[in-house]
């Protein structure tokens, strides 16, 4: 869903990564390209349970994706998504410098003209 | 004041304008110049609590309605939006845009805005999470890795 944050702005996906847990979640699975929930709460101060709920969100997202190799879940990160994720943080701070950029050409123009007519 | 910095939690930009404070404070808060810098049309009732409305014509039109939060003139200016359809903005629903400004030199002024709480819009399932807690650990990780990989998964898609 988008909302007024920028065009396309995607909600879950940013919900997905804006969680610092779950950000160390992504990056251990990146670290290690495949990775089942019992080694990543290896890697990291998280229990199983809590990885294995991450993963969840991040699965919902998009942002990972996960295999069945007989008894064990093994869980990879989607490669275009994280892409989706790190162009959406660009986009939505490339519009911040659009509207910064258009109060300084504005305040700027008011500011001449106001001390214009102050020399009169 | 210490500069922040953008993360998936929070967007911050900041940029040197000439002119005095009060002017940049104009530009930022009075729905005449709202409606040339940020949407097309701007309504905006300018105190704690107070409704707006923006509008914007790109990509079929939209009405984005926002909820004021703080007004300190001329340094301090802070607004909701983003809450989901049909509901109010507040915390926990919503993005919070801050406006800071601060005199800079002979008669110039350096605006920093930040927007934050994205990892509380409706979607996220721990809202009761501060967002900065766990900043020293989760900050900073993300964003290089994500620029760093970005290129990759591109090239790896061609």
């Amino acid at each position: 869903m988008s909302t007024a944050l920028a065009p396309g702005f995607d909600e879950e996906l940013w919900a997905a990564v804006g969680d610092p847990s779950r950000r160390r979640v992504l990056d251990a699975l990146l670290t290690r390209g495949t990775a089942t929930p019992t080694a990543l709460a290896d890697d990291l101060p998280l229990t199983r349970q809590a990885v294995t709920k991450h993963l969840a969100v991040l699965d919902r997202a998009g942002l990972v994706t996960a295999r069945r190799h007989g008894r064990e879940v093994r869980f990879a990160v989607q490669p275009a998504r994280l892409d989706e994720a790190t162009r959406a943080l660009t986009d939505a701070a490339r519009a911040w410098d659009r509207r910064l950029l258009a109060i300084k050409r504005i305040a700027e123009e008011l500011a001449a003209s106001e001390a214009g007519r102050a020399e009169d | 004041m210490e500069p922040a910095v953008s993360t998936p939690d929070q967007i911050a930009r900041d940029i040197l304008i000439d002119a005095p404070v009060d002017v940049v404070w104009r530009v930022v808060t009075e729905p005449e110049h709202i409606a040339r810098w940020f949407s097309d049309t701007a309504e905006i009732d300018l105190r704690p609590g107070g409704d707006g409305v923006l509008t914007f014509r790109q990509n079929g039109g939209h009405v984005a309605p926002l909820v004021v939060d703080t007004v300190r003139p001329p340094t301090t200016f802070a607004f909701r939006w983003s809450a989901p359809e049909g509901e109010t903005a507040h915390e926990g629903n919503s993005t919070l845009v801050t406006f800071s400004l601060a005199p800079e030199g002979d008669g110039a002024t350096r605006l920093s805005v930040v927007e934050s709480g994205i990892a509380a819009l409706p979607g996220g399932d721990e809202r009761h999470r501060a967002f900065f807690d766990d900043h020293s650990q989760g900050w900073g990780t993300i964003v290089p890795r994500l620029g760093e990989y970005a290129p990759t998964a591109a090239g790896a898609l061609r």
